[in-house]
């Protein structure tokens, strides 16, 4: 129980921050307006040298192996839609660190994920 | 672009393969770490031996090919439509994957669980029907404030 606790913190708090770096990285970017390889290549190339992106990718791996480790425990009926919580985690964030306004109408929605996600947890086994 | 019938005909395309890939991976996943049986305990030798195991086996590296697809025609698809339209769209893989868990791999599936996945599909389809981007009251305040900027410059 402790560990699957952990990982669920690793796939949707840790996973959910790599992806808000990766926003992150991306905005300091700027807007990718031309999808010729060549240019995405540069892009590419840019983006390595972004500190975001290296954080990023360090969290999202580690949210990767996560999922791996709560897959070996776990059915996959029940570890996907609990991993919706990220959207929890995904508007907090985006409302704290990437001051995004979120809309009553997305809190709502958050709201509903989370009642879905702890009728999973209550209809498991 | 206008956008005509072969542009819908390619965001559905590009759709269903995001909500089959994406899930499809996952189940992929599960299957191949169950196949390596449970972790027995959490010591750092026996997660170097697990973290071989994982990336030597076949079932594995072909779930992360199903989410490598899955992730190029979400960036593709995002390139032309609207986030808001791609995220609510994705929110059926939830489905997908308790339906793949349930008649691929054979897991059981309690009633209460099958309306709890319902609820995150429409709480999903809730959040993603928000705007995508938020900024645009920021963007006029900035115009506002870039207006005031510009007036003194003009009176002096």
């Amino acid at each position: 129980m402790i560990a699957e606790i952990i990982l669920i913190f690793g796939i949707v708090v840790i996973g959910t921050g790599g992806e808000i770096c990766l926003t992150r990285a991306m905005k300091t970017i700027g807007e990718v307006h031309d999808f010729r390889p060549r240019a995405l290549l540069n892009v590419f190339g840019r983006a390595m040298r972004v500190g975001w992106m290296w954080l990023a990718l360090l969290l999202m791996a580690a949210g990767f192996f996560s999922l791996l480790g709560m897959l070996s425990l776990e059915n996959v009926s029940f570890v996907v839609p609990v991993t919706a919580l990220s959207y929890v985690v995904g508007a907090y964030g985006g409302a704290i660190f990437l001051g995004e306004k979120v809309t009553r109408q997305r809190w709502l929605g958050v709201l509903l994920v989370c009642v879905g996600v702890t009728m999973v947890w209550k209809g498991r086994g | 672009m206008t956008p005509g019938a072969g542009l819908h005909l390619k965001t559905f395309f590009l759709l269903l393969i995001m909500v089959v890939f994406g899930p499809l991976g996952d189940v992929l996943l599960s299957k191949g770490m169950k196949n390596l049986g449970e972790i027995p305990n959490w010591s750092p030798a026996e997660l170097a031996h697990l973290f071989v195991d994982v990336f030597t086996s076949g079932m594995i590296w072909l779930g992360i090919l199903s989410l490598i697809g899955f992730f190029i025609a979400y960036t593709l698809v995002l390139s032309w439509a609207d986030y808001s339209f791609v995220q609510p769209a994705s929110s059926f893989s939830y489905a997908v994957v308790a339906l793949l868990g349930h008649f691929a791999l054979g897991e059981k599936i309690a009633p209460l669980r099958w309306v709890g996945i319902l609820v995150i599909c429409c709480g999903v389809l809730i959040v993603g029907h928000t705007p995508p981007r938020t900024t645009e009251e920021a963007a006029e305040s900035h115009m506002h404030a870039a207006a005031e900027q510009i007036t003194p410059e003009r009176s002096s």
